[in-house]
């Protein structure tokens, strides 16, 4: 499907869904409550076929974090870009761990590194950082660590 | 991690693997439930060479940044670069020239086979056999003089920047090529006579490590590890950057699901590198090797990804950008960490030894896991 479809598509399937264009992907703009369900007919419907989570990311925004899923479908070849804002003192959104495997250990990196809140995930905790780094998020535009210097 | 060792209350064994192991090819830790010898669990601890290189990369400017990539997958270096020079391409609008895309479609290629060869003496000596080691290293090293001459690096190459490549390449650069292509023909029948044709090596790999398509994509995984399963995923062809469209080669594909599978497809993958190499050798075109950019690049306001297909897999850079001469987020989708997720699904019910084997066929690289 080229972006123009899969606009129309999404249109018809989510009124509160709102676009970005110009970019190589279409970008939807979702509420983070609406995500488990779309993600769920993203996956399973047939001619949208999204069977491939190949990038899942955060982003910190300051004034809140916006979460990016990348999709595409290894049958018909399409991409499309998720993305999702979440309030920066409380992000929580819910896991897509079952749909897409691989975003076990994507969930676990940007919560770690953001500290966003993934409900249901059969598995959270840390896995890159070490014991004891919970509550600090090295990702978030505010995080400074003197000693281990990571900003020049 | 040492209270992990121990029994769980079903009578099962935990044992660690890692985070030094010379299995793991760097410091990855396995820890590993068992029930005799069978695996009933492996949960993976990363970040033991955890740089934050994507932190790193927010305090430098787009000329700076690409540099760091090389220390994430040391074995595709090059290719790395690339992407990485891809993206700022795409985002300022920069033609390259054709000198240089021949010249980094050659790169790459030879770091390919570099990658694999690594990959095939390091893969049987995880299984008990010494010599392949040095006879990869043979071939190996041709392709490290190589580099050494063109980009004065033999790991961390840095060569690739937005635009084009650093410099031209060495007045041996050809001939050298010639000479390796030589060697490395006159070679390859040792591959299969020394491993792939092995008894006890067939019988240490096939049916081994089973992970059907379905499950290979919802994992996540990529390269050689997914096209081991029959899944047409080569970014080279699917989505071809570069001139990867002109040339003419075959996406190697196997349909075993298996660790022997994953072990076909990168050893005729190397075939395939091969025959790029061949077609480009003789017909790089002259002119410049790196198009005028202006000495402070500023991306505009946005976002952009790029996928490319290294020796391990699909590596994305995905670069937000506000405008300024440094990136505002960036993010790194490495091979080697989704390849990982699917290590657990793919080794319950087997041999603690096959493990080994199934590690091997994944090719993992822990400073790409980590970053």
């Amino acid at each position: 499907m080229t972006n123009e479809d899969l606009k129309t598509n999404f249109a018809q399937l989510l009124a509160t869904a709102s676009f970005e264009e110009g970019g190589e992907w279409l970008n939807v703009n979702i509420d983070a409550k609406d995500w488990i369900l779309l993600a769920e007919y993203l996956r399973r419907d047939e001619s949208l076929l999204f069977n491939s989570l190949f990038c899942l990311t955060c982003i910190d925004w300051k004034t809140h974090l916006t979460m990016v899923y990348h999709l595409t479908s290894t049958k018909y070849r399409h991409n499309i870009v998720i993305k999702s804002k979440l309030d920066s003192k409380n992000p929580e959104i819910e896991t897509v761990a079952h749909i897409w495997r691989t975003a076990e250990f994507h969930e676990r990196e940007v919560y770690e590194m953001f500290g966003v809140n993934f409900l249901n995930h059969p598995d959270l905790r840390l896995l890159i950082l070490p014991d004891g780094w919970e509550g600090k998020n090295p990702l978030r535009k505010d995080f400074e660590d003197p000693i281990n210097m990571i900003k020049l | 991690m040492v209270e992990e060792i121990g029994k769980t209350a079903d009578g099962d064994i935990i044992i660690n693997i890692g985070p030094q192991h010379p299995a793991t090819h760097g410091v990855l830790h396995l820890v590993v439930t068992l029930n005799g010898e069978t695996i009933k669990k492996i949960e993976s601890h990363l970040g033991y060479i955890h740089r934050s290189i994507e932190k790193m990369c927010e305090s430098l400017t787009y000329r700076q940044f690409i540099y760091v990539t090389s220390r994430m997958d040391y074995l595709s270096s090059h290719i790395n670069n690339h992407a990485c020079a891809l993206t700022v391409e795409k985002a300022m609008q920069i033609e390259v020239p054709a000198r240089a895309q021949v010249i980094r479609v050659l790169m790459d290629e030879l770091t390919r086979i570099a990658s694999h060869e690594l990959w095939w003496g390091a893969m049987a000596m995880d299984l008990g056999a010494f010599t392949p080691f040095f006879h990869a290293f043979r071939e190996r090293e041709s392709i490290n003089d190589i580099m050494e001459e063109t980009c004065g690096a033999r790991l961390t190459m840095n060569y690739m920047v937005p635009g084009g490549v650093m410099q031209d390449i060495h007045p041996n650069f050809q001939n050298r090529v010639k000479t390796f292509l030589k060697l490395y023909k006159s070679k390859i029948h040792e591959y299969d006579e020394l491993v792939t044709g092995n008894i006890i090596f067939q019988n240490r790999m096939k049916g081994i490590g089973i992970i059907s398509p379905e499950d290979a994509i919802s994992y996540g995984m990529s390269g050689p590890a997914l096209r081991g399963s029959g899944v047409s995923c080569d970014i080279r062809k699917v989505y071809p950057y570069e001139i990867y469209d002109q040339l003419d080669f075959d996406e190697v594909l196997e349909t075993g699901c298996d660790s022997f599978a994953r072990y076909m497809v990168r050893l005729r993958e190397m075939q395939q590198s091969i025959r790029i190499i061949e077609q480009l050798i003789d017909n790089i075109p002259e002119g410049e090797f790196q198009a005028k950019t202006k000495a402070v690049l500023k991306l505009p306001k946005g976002e952009f990804y790029q996928k490319v297909e290294t020796a391990r897999g699909e590596f994305g850079v995905y670069i937000v950008s506000e405008g300024g001469t440094t990136p505002y987020r960036i993010k790194f989708r490495s091979p080697g960490f989704s390849n990982l997720s699917a290590l657990d699904h793919m080794a319950r019910g087997s041999k603690l030894g096959d493990l080994i084997a199934m590690m091997g066929t994944l090719d993992l690289v822990i400073p790409d896991i980590d970053r």
